[in-house]
């Protein structure tokens, strides 16, 4: 599919990160491998490293974000980059601009680099087909369908605490339908040879396809959580509660909110995470994402090198310096 | 300097005993006793390590991984690296010995000089090389070398380890590629 093409260059590099569909195994590897040097980078006394000097990077966020957005903007001030913070719902769409004459301008800002949220599915991919060839986008979280980083910090966080990923059983609990994180990581998790991937949550926000991604199904989530190396809580969006598609919090919680005593069907060195923002109470316990197992905090650390990772990767092509010339 | 024929094995354990003897040498003529010993990866940390053994240095051995500060970075781009930097000791104030196995343009040394700096202000730097080669491209230039040699065009030097025996370190003149 042309989708998985746009993201390389002819050398097979890196260009674009959109979704993390249509990867190769050792592209994931080389990600990982990268974030690994990059991580001991926010140790030193200086947290800042010279390889993005004098490159552009505007993150351009069409939703709503903290986390990403900061550990994005502290990725790329690690790198040495200059960083431009765009906020869509307050600039220059709600003056009638089209996002096209909008990239255009900052195009002609000379900026390198598009960091791209946006609340329709496919558009970080809409934008990378239309901005000039020295320009990469990486895909921040587009709609339902993508956000690549998030699902290679949690690759990331596994391979810190499990090592090797042929053996392992992860389970992803709760809003799978709706969930980009979601889909990303499953993708992630079968390039990765993860042999055991299941997905848990009530039958409305589970997509019918999804078994065909070689997940397997629990709508129990005691029997779902058996023998679980690895516990991925999703944020339940309560919007979804008024289309009718979820029960109350108060029954979701009981069903498939992540407790203690929950918790100890799977594996006893099973790790919990969660994407964040987490909603306590709702689908996890306070004491399990404040327990020994969870390593929520952990993932948000290594967003940073994971995404200083993927920045320097697609800014530093032997095929760049060729169109620079 | 001489001319060297194509192809040829130096005499590395002589060279490595060599560098160790002036190394410490210049030590003591500078009055410095415990010195904090940085290789850079790969080729310089494997000399580092045989040096930090002969001179029974006590602080740990720190290694350099320079990627993040090369020059030409958006011409050759990322190539994952197992091993990250890793200097376990603070360089405030503290008299460095950053060893290399080759020194030959000098970008290396400029990179690697960058990055100490970005953990602390040391007292002092001393660069010791195995091999000080022609074609310097920057104003720098090795405290102590154990050879100096002169390369025909094409010809280039690497520092080779055994894979078996992580010890046996060779240092060759090739041909070009």
């Amino acid at each position: 599919m042309k989708q998985h093409d746009i993201q390389l260059d002819r050398d097979g590099k890196l260009r674009h990160f959109l979704t993390i569909e249509g990867l190769k195994k050792q592209m994931l590897l080389d990600i990982l491998d990268n974030a690994e040097n990059f991580s001991s980078v926010g140790n030193r006394q200086v947290k800042k490293v010279p390889l993005l000097r004098g490159k552009t990077i505007a993150n351009l966020f069409f939703e709503p974000s903290t986390r990403t957005r900061t550990t994005f903007e502290l990725a790329a001030k690690r790198l040495s980059a200059d960083v431009l913070n765009i906020n869509i719902n307050t600039s220059a769409t709600t003056k009638g601009e089209s996002l096209l004459d909008m990239l255009h301008n900052l195009e002609a800002m000379q900026v390198d680099m598009f960091v791209v949220r946006h609340n329709t599915s496919g558009a970080a991919h809409f934008i990378a087909q239309h901005v000039a060839p020295h320009i990469s986008v990486i895909n921040a979280g587009d709609g339902s369908h993508a956000h690549p980083t998030q699902a290679m910090l949690d690759m990331f966080t596994i391979r810190r605490h499990k090592q090797d990923f042929t053996g392992l059983t992860v389970a992803i609990v709760g809003d799978i339908m709706h969930s980009r994180v979601a889909r990303s990581q499953i993708h992630a998790l079968n390039t990765l040879g993860v042999p055991e991937v299941r997905v848990i949550g009530p039958q409305t926000i589970i997509p019918n396809e999804a078994a065909q991604l070689g997940v397997h199904v629990y709508h129990d989530m005691h029997q779902g959580l058996q023998n679980a190396d690895v516990v991925i809580m999703l944020r339940l969006q309560r919007e979804r509660m008024e289309g009718a598609l979820l029960p109350s919090e108060h029954e979701y919680f009981h069903m498939y909110g992540l407790t203690e005593e929950k918790l100890k069907l799977a594996k006893p060195d099973a790790i919990v995470m969660h994407p964040g923002p987490i909603n306590r109470g709702v689908e996890i316990e306070s004491t399990v994402a404040d327990g020994p197992q969870s390593v929520i905090l952990e993932q948000v650390t290594h967003g940073i090198s994971v995404r200083m990772a993927a920045m320097s990767m697609a800014l530093g092509r032997s095929s760049l310096a060729e169109v620079q010339d | 300097m001489t001319e060297r024929p194509q192809n040829e094995d130096l005499d590395t354990p002589s060279l490595l005993d060599k560098l160790s003897s002036d190394l410490a040498n210049l030590l003591q003529s500078r009055n410095i006793e415990n010195p904090l010993m940085i290789g850079i990866h790969s080729g310089g940390a494997w000399v580092a390590n045989k040096l930090h053994k002969k001179l029974n240095i006590k602080q740990p051995l720190g290694t350099l991984n320079i990627t993040f500060y090369r020059d030409d970075f958006t011409r050759i781009g990322m190539h994952p690296q197992v091993e990250p930097s890793n200097l376990p000791f603070n360089v405030d104030d503290q008299h460095i010995v950053l060893v290399d196995d080759v020194l030959h343009t000098g970008r290396t040394i400029r990179a690697a000089l960058n990055e100490i700096f970005d953990y602390g202000r040391p007292a002092s730097v001393i660069l010791a090389v195995l091999v000080e080669r022609d074609c310097r491209e920057l104003p720098i230039s090795a405290d102590i070398a154990a050879t100096r040699i002169e390369l025909s065009p094409g010809q280039h030097i690497k520092l080779n380890r055994d894979e078996n025996n992580h010890d046996l370190l060779t240092l060759s003149i090739e041909a070009g590629k």
